[in-house]
């Protein structure tokens, strides 16, 4: 079934929604979409198959499986989530259940680098922080609204200052977060930079 | 900040640009690619009406969902078919080099490249695939890339990407008999957490590292992504270079000259600066063993398994969910723990020195009655030698089988895949719950050599007793 969440295009400047709160230290990504769903050249079926063995185990009681967090955007973690394998297959299936931004206490680098490449802001708060949202959205509904331009979070009567790569910020706000057209612009220092390379002068055979 | 460190070097070196708001825009050397993560990849691309840029800098070959029993064609797994269809078809429409199943250079991609000749030093090295960072052992910079940054380095040869840090890993002395790089990298990831390496490159020294085989190297390397590190390297020396002579895709005559000279040059200056230098002592690491689901949580194979009581306060969550997966109980020793299926293989202990290792233990000894054993080359060439060196044969002969060259049940993509919740002793890298195929399934990654002794006991085992006879 092709989702109808995809990536966003453009500015990022704000994101409000419902959080989800996922707990857990470590979470990988072979957990977030176990490798048998790899198996697939589009991206566009991995929504549902999101945390799908984690949701088996836990048998409708897990977090992507409970009614009350229907239709929310803004995921809570704790730390070094992501880590382990570079499938981006990871924060696509994500995307495509419907998580807009990430908010956590750490991330592992190329999950982080996977996210922002989609279009998915990954903010860090410290562990207090985080705890405060978990227990609250434990019991209801817990809203965020985020603001990329000054870097905070607001709800109903909580506020936070979140942290986020400086260039990650920019690029969001720039809407130039589709690397691909940046790094083209440098069109001509690329092909300098291919011909001055040593290696590629003594590997001549190869090119 | 770093300075003058291998990584400084090269970073600087493959700098195009600095991008708006700290990021640098780095080309890449060589660009290795598999079924895996480059579909969506070649999809974009034609989305985007773009062309690759340097077909030449890419390389391909497949290996996460070859079937490692029946290799015709087409496979019996369709889906496992489509992913090498997709990718034999990309190859052709970009003229891209792709070396495919019966081509005798067919194999785990972080083992083809380094056999071919293609990874040298001061080189940056991408992939789609978090072990890439493997490719440091030769002396560059070497890191995995999401399907995302795959696109951009098909269509522009960079990518963009923030600087990291280096943190220096000295490791003093040198390993003990029965204990092999794969113990010392385990106890490094034991010592450092699965974190402390976010935002850090991991330059490997040290007496212990210069002691290793390119191989060896290759294994510390390729798990630095399990301590957070996506990128480890080692400086190069004459065994760097030792092990690229020759290779088919090596300089040759005045180029090898060339080459030499300018590898030469590459390497960490003695006044280096790092961000962060931790020193151990190689001498003192015993055989290593995981004993959770993460791969920091191991025990040397004497040591128990840890009270939740001893461990720092931020390794006491993720413990008590795996004492709880694994079935384990907190003091409870990890040797003699019964194990269901041996495996020898992947991209970290799939190489030609691993199996002569583990043959050599398995030599007139039989798997136990209760283990399922199996030995994955990681590569085509890996196969070939071994089978010249008769290790193909030990292997048969000790109860284990022998199997054709992938990733096999390191992920778990095709039919190798633990059953319930049996408990694997593994030479890959990851004990990640359900890691193996099956969402029960128990992983113990140990090095080659306590496999092959795991195999034959069924159960954890210490493979100095076993050596030492």
């Amino acid at each position: 079934m092709k989702s109808e969440l995809t990536a966003p295009i453009g500015e990022i400047s704000q994101i409000k929604g419902k959080c989800i709160s996922l707990i857990g230290d470590d979470i990988d990504t072979d957990r977030i979409i176990p490798a048998r769903f790899l198996k697939c050249v589009t991206f566009d079926a991995l929504g549902n198959s999101v945390f799908e063995d984690d949701r088996k185990t836990l048998n409708g009681k897990h977090p992507f499986d409970s009614e009350v967090n229907k239709g929310a955007s803004i995921l809570i973690v704790n730390s070094n989530f992501g880590c382990g394998s570079s499938r981006e297959h990871a924060p696509q299936a994500l995307m495509r259940w419907g998580i807009k931004a990430i908010i956590g206490e750490s991330f592992a680098e190329i999950f982080y680098s996977n996210c922002i490449a989609i279009g998915i802001p990954c903010f860090t708060l410290p562990k207090e922080s985080i705890k405060d949202i978990q227990k609250y959205n434990d019991n209801e509904n817990f809203f965020l609204e985020i603001d990329l331009k000054n870097c905070c979070a607001k709800s109903k009567d909580l506020n936070f200052n979140l942290e986020i790569r400086e260039s990650s910020r920019k690029m969001f706000l720039s809407g130039e977060w589709d690397a691909t057209s940046t790094l083209l612009k440098n069109e001509t220092l690329i092909e300098n930079k291919f011909n001055e390379l040593p290696y590629l002068k003594f590997n001549s055979h190869l090119l | 900040m770093s300075q003058n460190t291998l990584f400084d070097k090269i970073w600087d070196l493959h700098k195009v640009s600095s991008l708006p708001g700290g990021s640098d825009q780095i080309f890449i050397g060589l660009h290795l690619i598999h079924e895996v993560t480059s579909p969506q990849a070649f999809g974009a691309l034609k989305d985007k009406s773009l062309k690759v840029k340097f077909p030449n800098r890419t390389v391909a070959t497949v290996d996460h969902i070859v079937p490692t029993d029946n290799q015709s064609r087409p496979f019996k797994d369709n889906l496992a078919e489509q992913m090498i269809d997709t990718l034999e078809r990309n190859c052709i429409e970009h003229k891209i080099r792709f070396f495919n199943i019966g081509s005798g250079n067919q194999g785990i991609v972080h083992v083809v490249a380094p056999e071919l000749g293609l990874t040298q030093p001061g080189m940056t090295i991408a992939c789609g695939d978090s072990h890439t960072s493997t490719h440091g052992a030769f002396g560059s910079i070497a890191f995995g890339i999401g399907t995302s940054q795959v696109r951009d380095v098909l269509a522009s040869q960079t990518i963009a990407m923030n600087k990291l840090k280096v943190r220096q890993i000295w490791c003093e002395n040198n390993l003990s008999n029965g204990v092999y790089a794969k113990d010392l990298v385990l106890h490094i990831i034991n010592r450092l957490g699965v974190k402390a390496g976010v935002g850090f490159a991991y330059e490997f020294a040290g007496p212990a590292i210069s002691a290793l085989s390119m191989e060896e190297r290759m294994t510390i390397c390729n798990m630095s992504i399990e301590g957070g590190a996506r990128c480890g390297y080692v400086n190069p020396d004459e065994k760097t270079f030792e092990y690229i002579k020759e290779k088919l895709c090596a300089p040759q005559n005045k180029n090898w000259e060339k080459a030499i000279k300018w590898w030469r040059s590459l390497k960490s200056n003695e006044n280096s600066i790092y961000d962060d230098v931790i020193t151990l002592d190689a001498s003192k690491v015993e055989p290593t063993v995981t004993w959770g689901i993460t791969p920091s949580q191991s025990v040397g194979i004497n040591q128990e398994i840890p009270l939740l009581e001893d461990l720092h306060p931020n390794d006491q969550f993720i413990a008590e969910e795996a004492y709880e997966y694994m079935g384990f109980k907190p003091g409870q020793s990890i040797k003699d723990t019964p194990i269901d299926v041996c495996f020898i293989g992947s991209c970290t202990n799939g190489r030609i020195s691993d199996l002569r290792v583990a043959a050599e233990v398995l030599k007139n000894n039989k798997v136990s009655i209760n283990v399922k054993a199996f030995v994955v080359p990681g590569s085509e060439k890996v196969a070939k030698e071994a089978k010249k060196e008769g290790l193909d044969k030990i292997f048969i002969d000790a109860g284990f089988q022998w199997r054709e060259p992938g990733c096999s049940m390191c992920l778990a993509m095709n039919s190798d895949k633990l059953i319930g919740n049996q408990i694997s002793a593994s030479s890959s890298n990851r004990n990640f719950k359900g890691r193996q195929g099956s969402p029960s399934g128990r992983t113990l990654l140990m090095s080659p050599a306590m496999v092959a002794t795991a195999a034959i006991n069924g159960k954890v085992s210490d493979v100095r007793e076993f050596i030492n006879k």
